[in-house]
């Protein structure tokens, strides 16, 4: 296990010199519908928004979905797709709750003009019923697709609500994998760390180990999840893991306070620590180029 | 460093019988390194809280942790020790731990078990 050090990192990002703020894009990438099998484009990953969660931990709880929804579609250019990263919704142990919570996610969700939008569940979601909710309203909580020569692939870790992958799955992606070529370049989502980030807080997959194993041989892995509520990156090997922060609140960095309890909201900066992510493909990088962007209080 | 796991010796099935009859799997490859007679905690892991939540072991002292549940499946995790169960309810889960290092150490419930899984923690506490 390797923790990023600066150089590292901008390597891996090719941020280089630039810093990228909030809301503008990229310029220089090109947009969707661009063709050809191997070209530029871009995706978001928002993580991680717990509807129906309540508390001092965020008092705009039902505002912050809305604004990071219309800070995406505020983007300069659209992205090819979006995709959440789990925990859709906060859980509830009853089933209908679960339901209209999941239904009110969707109708939010509607408003992203963008065509192409991804869910995987979160434990949240999907640990307390196998995912069966989930399943109603999003439908398969894992799955792959392919996207202008990258190939993508949606595991679910939440659905066991011990935080298995589970033989069942991890014999398909074997399989999936088993069909592409050893320097494909691979996207992996996930909504928990498949390696033991902190334990000690339920950040890890049991048997995250085994896929990321699987993966190995493959030279072009990146690995973007949630969860932990926090931008965090770290390599397996040669396996970039990338979280993203949430849209409902901030959890404390591993191990800098004694319990799991959400970073409290700050009023001088409402949605500090909040954000979603634009990922950016370039035919010429194995990489990823990652720019982190806020909600925005007023878009 | 905790010795959780380690069996240093041959298990003998006379010794396991004696010192408890539901032991895990698990709890069986480490019981040959264990005290005759280790100490019994027993947990009671109920929606959302484990009773007791602190436990207290001086180190080197080997523990017996039984565990039941009356309601769903729970798990219990010290991450620091790599030691963990799952526990069913219906029957006794069981671990058997030896601490050799001192200080106060989070332990969770690992099995998301409803709307308070989060905060379903507790700590052992190791002192000389």
């Amino acid at each position: 296990m390797e923790h990023f050090d600066r150089r590292q990192f901008m390597r891996l990002s090719g941020f280089g010199g630039a810093v990228f703020m909030s809301g503008l894009g990229l310029s220089g990438c090109a947009g969707p519908g661009t063709g050809s099998a191997s070209s530029d484009f871009f995706f978001v990953q928002l993580s991680d928004s717990h509807w129906g969660f309540e508390g001092d931990a965020n008092p705009d709880a039902k505002g912050t979905l809305p604004k990071a929804i219309a800070s995406v579609n505020a983007l300069g250019q659209k992205p090819d797709f979006v995709i959440f990263t789990g925990d859709l919704t906060h859980t509830t142990d009853n089933p209908r709750e679960r339901r209209e919570r999941m239904a009110q996610f969707r109708e939010h969700v509607a408003r992203l003009q963008i065509a192409t939008v991804r869910f995987i569940p979160g434990e949240h979601d999907a640990s307390l019923d196998n995912g069966k909710a989930f399943q109603e309203f999003f439908g398969p909580t894992h799955y792959t697709f392919d996207h202008k020569g990258v190939h993508f692939i949606a595991l679910d870790n939440v659905s066991d609500p011990a935080a298995r992958i589970g033989e069942t799955q991890l014999a398909w992606l074997s399989d999936d994998l088993a069909r592409q070529p050893k320097d494909a370049r691979i996207v992996v989502f996930a909504h928990r760390p498949l390696f033991d980030l902190y334990p000690q807080w339920d950040w890890a997959t049991r048997d995250g180990a085994q896929a990321v194993a699987l993966l190995m041989p493959y030279a072009n892995v990146t690995v973007f999840y949630g969860h932990i509520h926090q931008e965090h990156h770290r390599m397996t090997g040669h396996i970039a893991h990338h979280s993203a922060k949430s849209l409902i609140f901030p959890l404390p960095v591993a191990a800098s306070q004694p319990k799991r309890t959400p970073l409290p909201w700050d009023p001088a900066q409402p949605y500090k620590g909040l954000g979603f992510r634009e990922i950016h493909a370039d035919q010429r990088a194995a990489d990823f180029d990652i720019a982190e962007l806020p909600v925005q209080e007023r878009v | 460093m905790a010795q959780a796991f380690s069996a240093k010796r041959p298990v003998r099935r006379r010794h396991f019988l004696g010192a408890a009859g539901a032991l895990t799997l698990g709890s069986l490859a480490v019981l040959g390194h264990a005290q005759a007679q280790p100490r019994v905690v027993e947990v009671l892991a109920k929606r959302f809280v484990f009773v007791p939540n602190e436990i207290r072991v001086k180190k080197g002292e080997t523990v017996l942790l039984q565990f039941t549940s009356d309601d769903v499946p729970m798990g219990f995790a010290l991450a620091d020790f790599k030691a963990q169960v799952d526990i069913v309810p219906g029957k006794v889960a069981t671990l058997l731990l030896t601490p050799e290092k001192l200080g106060n150490f989070t332990f969770l419930c690992d099995v998301f078990c409803g709307s308070g899984h989060e905060e379903m923690d507790g700590s052992l506490i190791v002192t000389e």
